[in-house]
C-alpha cells in the first residue's frame, strides 16, 4: 500500500491518473524561485520553450540570457555569473548539457564549486521518436562522478518543482534530470521533499517486506504498479523513490537491504554508472546484497513510441516483474 | 588620457624585470612548468596590476574590484609572481609552485588560492567566464567594474571562444577587455603551421568587436590601448598584443621549445644574470 505518511496522490493507481512532465515542473519551480530571489538568472541555448524556461524568461526578461546554440559557453558563462553572486540556472537537453559540455561543467562549475544549477531535459528513452541521438542515457553517470555535484532525478512534476525551489537555495552545483513526456503524478504538494532523502513510497500493510524496489525518475510509477500487482499476489514489497542520487541516502538504502536482502533497481538510463550502480557501490561496501538492475544494457536507443522502446530495451513494467521473479526464485 | 612619464615607465620596467626573475627562479625550483608565455606576458601583467586594475591587494575580496581572468592558465607563473610583487602574498611563497599542498598549483586552482577569480588550465573556457562576469556586473547598477580576460593566441583554436565572442558582441559588453597574447607559438610549433589564425584582429572585428594591435612589450602602447579599451562604447574591446616568447632572455626568445619546460641550474643562472644586466638600459 502507499505510504500514508507521505500524502501521495491517492489516484495514482487509477487509469485516468493526472499526467504532467517533469520539465514543466522545473519550469514552474523556476518561476516561483525567481520570484523569491532576484539573484536567480536563467540561461538557455536556443531551447527556451522545450526546456520550459520560457515561464521564467517571459516574467523576468532582464534576468534571462539567450546564448544561441552554444552549450559549452552556456556552462562557463553561468560559472562567471555565479562568481559575481548570481544563482544561474542553465537549461538544455541532457544530451547537450551535461553531455556536450561535460568538461566545462567539471572545470568551470564543479572545480570552482560555483552554485550553477544544470537542468537536463529530454533525458532517457522516453524522448521517443526523436531517436537514439537525442535519448540521453548517460547523464547520471556523467554528473555523479563529479566532486561537489548534487544529482537529482525527480519522480514527477510536483517533485521536480519542489526540487527546483530547494536547489535554488543551496550553494552546491546541482544537476536536475528531467524528462520530456507527461508522466503520472505520484506525489502531492503536501509530500515532503528534502535533498539527500530517499522515500519509501509503497510498503506492505503489515510485516516485513521480502523485496525492495529502488527506482528513480518517472520509472517510480512503473515500480509502483508492479508493487501493487505483487501485493495482490501476497508478495510483500517496498518501493523506494531515490530522487537524490548524489549525495546518496545510504542509511535508507542499507535499511531497505537489511530488511529485504533483495533489491531491484529501476531507471531510464544505462545500467553502467547509473542510479543502480550508485546503490551497488553503497551496498557492496556496507551490506552486500543481491541486486537485479533494470536499465538500458549498454545500447543506444532508436525511434519509436516511448512504450515500445521501454519494452524493447527492457525497462518497462514487465521487465521489472521479470527481475522480481528472478530475484525471488 | 593619463600619460606614463619616463620615471613611471622606468619603475614599471624594473618591476617587470623583477617579475621575470621571480618567474625563472620559481620554475627552476618547480623543475617543470611553462617558461616562454610567462616571460612574454610580464610587461602586460605588470601594467595591469600596477597601473590598470582597480583593486586592493590587502583586501582581495573587495566587491567593487575589477576582475582579471587568466584563461591560458599554464602561464600562471607570471600571474603568481605579479600578484606576489603587488602584495597579495609573500614573494617567498613563489618557491612552492607546483609542490604538494601549495597554494600555487601547477595550473590556477581557486580552491587552493581563493583570491583567484577562477581556476583555469583547460583552454578555451576563460572568455566565457569573463563574459558571464561582465553580464552579471552590468546587472548590478552602480559601480562600473571592468572585466579583463587574458587569452593565448593558440587557445583561440578552441571553438568555445568564438561562442563567447559572439555573445559578448550580442550583449554589447563594453565593460569587457580582452588581451590576446599573440606570440605565434603553441605546443606543436608555430601557430601559423599548427592552425593558421591569420589576421586575428579582423576576425574579432568581423564578430562585432572593437580593438587594436600593439607591441605587448611597449608600455606606452599598452597604456594607450587600455585607455582606448576603458573608454570604448557599445562593444567589447580586444587588444592583440604581439609578444616575444621568453622575452628578456635572448637565447630563449622566440623558441617554442620553451613553451612547456623549466630551466636547469645553469640556464637559470645565465638568465638571471642577463636580466640583471638589462636594468642599466631602462
Amino acid at each position: 500500500m502507499l505510504n500514508q505518511k507521505l500524502k501521495l496522490n491517492t489516484k495514482i493507481f487509477n487509469s485516468d491518473v493526472e499526467k504532467k512532465s517533469t520539465r514543466l515542473g522545473f519550469g514552474e519551480g523556476l518561476l516561483i524561485a525567481g520570484t523569491q530571489n532576484e539573484n536567480i538568472v536563467g540561461l538557455c541555448a536556443d531551447l527556451v520553450e522545450s526546456t520550459k524556461m520560457n515561464l521564467f524568461a517571459d516574467k523576468f526578461p532582464d534576468r534571462f540570457i539567450e546564448l544561441g546554440i552554444a552549450e559549452q559557453n552556456l556552462a562557463s558563462v553561468a560559472s562567471g555569473m555565479a562568481s559575481m553572486g548570481k544563482i544561474p540556472f542553465i537549461a538544455s537537453y541532457a544530451i547537450y548539457s551535461p553531455g556536450r559540455n561535460w568538461e566545462q561543467i567539471r572545470t568551470t562549475i564543479c572545480f570552482n564549486g560555483e552554485p550553477v544549477k544544470i537542468i537536463g531535459t529530454h533525458a532517457g528513452l522516453s524522448v521517443g521518436p526523436d531517436g537514439g541521438s537525442h535519448q540521453c542515457l548517460e547523464d547520471i553517470a556523467l554528473t555523479r562522478v563529479l566532486p561537489n555535484m548534487v544529482v537529482i532525478s525527480p519522480c514527477d512534476a510536483i517533485e521536480a518543482k519542489k526540487a527546483t525551489i530547494v536547489m535554488s537555495k543551496t550553494k552546491s552545483p546541482t544537476y536536475l534530470r528531467c524528462a520530456r513526456n507527461d508522466t503520472p503524478i505520484i506525489t502531492t504538494e503536501e509530500t515532503p521533499f528534502e535533498i539527500g532523502k530517499a522515500q519509501i513510497v509503497f510498503q506492505p500493510e503489515n510485516g516485513l517486506a521480502q523485496l525492495g524496489i529502488i527506482a528513480t525518475g518517472p520509472s517510480v510509477y512503473n515500480a509502483l504498479i508492479v508493487a501493487k500487482n505483487l501485493e495482490s499476489e501476497g508478495i510483500k514489497v517496498k518501493v523506494m523513490n531515490l530522487s537524490t542520487i548524489k549525495p546518496l541516502d545510504s542509511d535508507a538504502i542499507m535499511a531497505l537491504a537489511k530488511e529485504t536482502k533483495k533489491i531491484v533497481t529501476v531507471e531510464d538510463h544505462q545500467i553502467a554508472g547509473g542510479m543502480g550502480g550508485a546503490v551497488a557501490e553503497c551496498l557492496a561496501q556496507n551490506y552486500p546484497t543481491r541486486i537485479e538492475f533494470v536499465g538500458v544494457k549498454d545500447k543506444f536507443g532508436q525511434s519509436g513510441i516511448p512504450e515500445e522502446l521501454a519494452k524493447y530495451y527492457e525497462i518497462d513494467q514487465e521487465a521489472i516483474l521479470r527481475a522480481v521473479r528472478k530475484i525471488l526464485k | 588620457m593619463e600619460t606614463l612619464n619616463d620615471n613611471r615607465i622606468k619603475e614599471l620596467q624594473i618591476i617587470a624585470n623583477n617579475i621575470r626573475k621571480s618567474i625563472i627562479n620559481m620554475l627552476y625550483e618547480a623543475k617543470s612548468g611553462h617558461t616562454a608565455g610567462a616571460l612574454g606576458m610580464a610587461d602586460i601583467f605588470t601594467y595591469l596590476y600596477f597601473e590598470a586594475l582597480k583593486h586592493q591587494p590587502e583586501n582581495p575580496f573587495w566587491p567593487d574590484r575589477d576582475r582579471l581572468v587568466l584563461s591560458n592558465g599554464h602561464i600562471c607563473p607570471v600571474l603568481y609572481a605579479t600578484m606576489a610583487h603587488a602584495g597579495y602574498f609573500p614573494v617567498e611563497e613563489l618557491n612552492t609552485l607546483r609542490k604538494f599542498s601549495s597554494r600555487l598549483q601547477g595550473h590556477p586552482h581557486r580552491e587552493f588560492l581563493p583570491i583567484l577569480e577562477t581556476s583555469s588550465g583547460p583552454l578555451g573556457e576563460g572568455l566565457s567566464q569573463a563574459v558571464g562576469m561582465a553580464i552579471a556586473s552590468r546587472m548590478e547598477r552602480g559601480i562600473d567594474k571592468k572585466i579583463y580576460c587574458l587569452l593565448g593566441d593558440g587557445e583561440l583554436n578552441e571553438g568555445q571562444n568564438w561562442e563567447a565572442i559572439m555573445l559578448a558582441s550580442k550583449e554589447k559588453l563594453n565593460n569587457l577587455i580582452v588581451i590576446v597574447d599573440r606570440n605565434f607559438i603553441q605546443i606543436d610549433g608555430s601557430t601559423e603551421i599548427v592552425m593558421p589564425m591569420g589576421d586575428m584582429l579582423s576576425k574579432f572585428k568581423e564578430f562585432g568587436w572593437n580593438g587594436e594591435q600593439i607591441n605587448g612589450h611597449d608600455l606606452i602602447q599598452i597604456n594607450h590601448a587600455i585607455y582606448n579599451a576603458k573608454n570604448n562604447k557599445e562593444r567589447p574591446y580586444v587588444i592583440i598584443a604581439k609578444t616575444i616568447p621568453s622575452k628578456g632572455v635572448k637565447e630563449w626568445e622566440g623558441n617554442y621549445k620553451w613553451h612547456g619546460i623549466a630551466p636547469s641550474k645553469e640556464e637559470k643562472d645565465m638568465a638571471i644574470k642577463e636580466l640583471e644586466k638589462l636594468v642599466s638600459s631602462f
